[in-house]
């Protein structure tokens, strides 16, 4: 668990160019970390790539956090 | 109501011969060519082995790593060129700089073409989610001019010329009628290229078009010596900033040369041979604009590519254009060193036109170790060895695919 909360969060500091220390579990991608709609979409590619999963356009959409992020790819690699 | 006259403020360039305009004019000055071995992708099984990199190039110094990651490398040249420029011409420095009256007009002949290589592997290899969503925007020719307009504010035209060879000259010939025209006072322009790849490479060499001299790359680009044997492709951005000459004069800026002409042509004749009426109308076009007489030219930065076909063509252009004059001009190819930048030549080549201007000296064109004499290469190529020369007027040669021609006139600001 812990393990997927990092490899998310250093996916996201790589993919936005921010330091991992200001990628909190709450924070935002496009509020508090500054990306715009490409940059979501590059970063739900990079998760893809990372966890070799496959993330539905409706799901992806609804993952704007970095939290929802660690959740989908939690649940999803339990299963 | 007369013209309004456009003057150079400020240049910048990236190449195989330097990262910056002054690293690049001291080589070509000393005869150093920038061509070698292609290193970027393993090129071994191409007929043409060769090219004029880009050297320990750093984006990083002029982007985030995060967006230059979201770009192919034509822009990477084109904002780094044009960052030097804006530097170079203090434009960052002016208090009242009306930012809407600043554009930008960077063209490329082919743009994202590696980048459009490499996602059509992903696509192949992944299916279509594996596109990105930068794949547009990181290959598309106007994102130059964009991402300029987006860091630095301009708020005036933006936008990119493409014509294949011609690119450079055309955008930049294009721009400073943008600022005579009343549209915009102070414009960054120029032409940028990155496509050396697999797909780039192979393709030119599809055509027959490219050197084959992978055993002596230093020499491979011979324009006008009886060996030449094609074109030996470069990449980079030559970028200049254009500014109205009351703008530039009551700001106090160090003012390189007037951009006193641009001509066009075209050869209406087949899609990669040229033939001599074509530039030579070019050429006539460019002095009438400047109003300057052939024989005030000379110095002559010539698009010569190093093709058996193109420097004698344009040998004859010359002829047909200045007449007598040909003879006494200093036609110069610095592409025997920087290699072909394609879509880039004519930006880097204006760069190259006016440090002769200002500076008084022509580069060397280099490898000129027989003159092909025979085949009508009987002007004065600057064989060699750089020379000192008093040069009133300066103008710069651009021909391309499709039979575009462009030439531009740059003299001293008296």
């Amino acid at each position: 668990m812990e393990n997927i909360e990092a490899r998310v969060k250093k996916i996201v500091a790589e993919q936005l160019g921010v330091n991992e220390a200001e990628v909190k579990n709450e924070s935002s991608f496009v509020d508090d970390l500054g990306a715009d709609s490409l940059d979501t979409v590059e970063l739900v590619m990079a998760l893809e790539e990372e966890f070799e999963c496959e993330i539905p356009d409706e799901e992806a959409e609804k993952i704007t956090s970095v939290q929802q992020a660690i959740d989908y790819v939690s649940a999803h690699l339990n299963k | 109501m007369s013209k309004r006259r456009v003057v150079v403020t400020g240049l910048g360039h990236v190449s195989p011969v330097g990262n910056d305009v002054a690293t690049g004019w001291a080589n070509l000055l000393a005869g150093q060519s920038g061509i070698g071995k292609i290193t970027r992708f393993d090129a071994s099984d191409l007929a043409c082995q060769i090219a004029g990199e880009v050297k320990d190039f750093d984006i990083g110094q002029y982007i985030s790593a995060k967006d230059a990651r979201r770009m192919d490398v034509f822009i990477h040249y084109g904002i780094a060129a044009a960052l030097q420029a804006i530097g170079d011409a203090g434009l960052d420095d002016v208090a009242n700089l009306d930012k809407t009256r600043v554009g930008v007009n960077i063209g490329s002949g082919i743009g994202g073409l590696p980048l459009i290589e490499e996602t059509d592997g992903d696509l192949r290899a992944g299916g279509p989610r594996k596109i990105g969503p930068f794949f547009i925007p990181g290959s598309l020719i106007n994102l130059i001019a964009g991402h300029v307009s987006i860091l630095k504010g301009y708020q005036g035209p933006t936008y990119g010329i493409v014509s294949a060879c011609t690119t450079g000259a055309h955008s930049i010939g294009d721009a400073a009628r943008i600022i005579q025209y009343g549209d915009a006072d102070v414009m960054v322009a120029g032409g940028a290229e990155g496509a050396i790849s697999r797909l780039g490479i192979g393709g030119f060499a599809a055509m027959k078009a490219l050197s084959t001299r992978n055993d002596d790359p230093a020499t491979s680009s011979r324009p006008w010596d009886t060996g030449r044997d094609g074109f030996v492709m470069g990449e980079g951005a030559g970028v200049l900033v254009l500014e109205e000459y009351e703008h530039a004069v009551k700001r106090g800026a160090r003012i390189y040369a007037e951009l006193a002409g641009f001509g066009m042509s075209s050869d209406a004749h087949h899609i990669t041979a040229p033939n001599a009426e074509g530039p030579a109308r070019g050429v006539a076009n460019a002095l009438r604009d400047a109003g300057v007489n052939a024989d005030e030219v000379d110095y002559v930065n010539a698009h010569g590519t190093s093709t058996p076909l193109g420097d004698a063509n344009e040998t004859n252009a010359l002829k047909i254009a200045f007449g007598d004059h040909a003879k006494k001009l200093v036609v110069n190819s610095t592409k025997s060193m920087t290699g072909h930048l394609l879509g880039g030549a004519g930006g880097v080549e204006a760069v190259y036109s006016i440090l002769a201007l200002y500076n008084q000296v022509s580069p060397p064109t280099i490898n000129l170790f027989e003159q092909d004499i025979a085949g009508g290469c009987d002007l004065d190529y600057v064989a060699n060895t750089a020379r000192e020369m008093p040069i009133r007027v300066a103008i710069s040669n651009s021909f391309g695919f499709g039979g575009t021609n462009g030439t531009l006139v740059f003299k001293q600001v008296k």
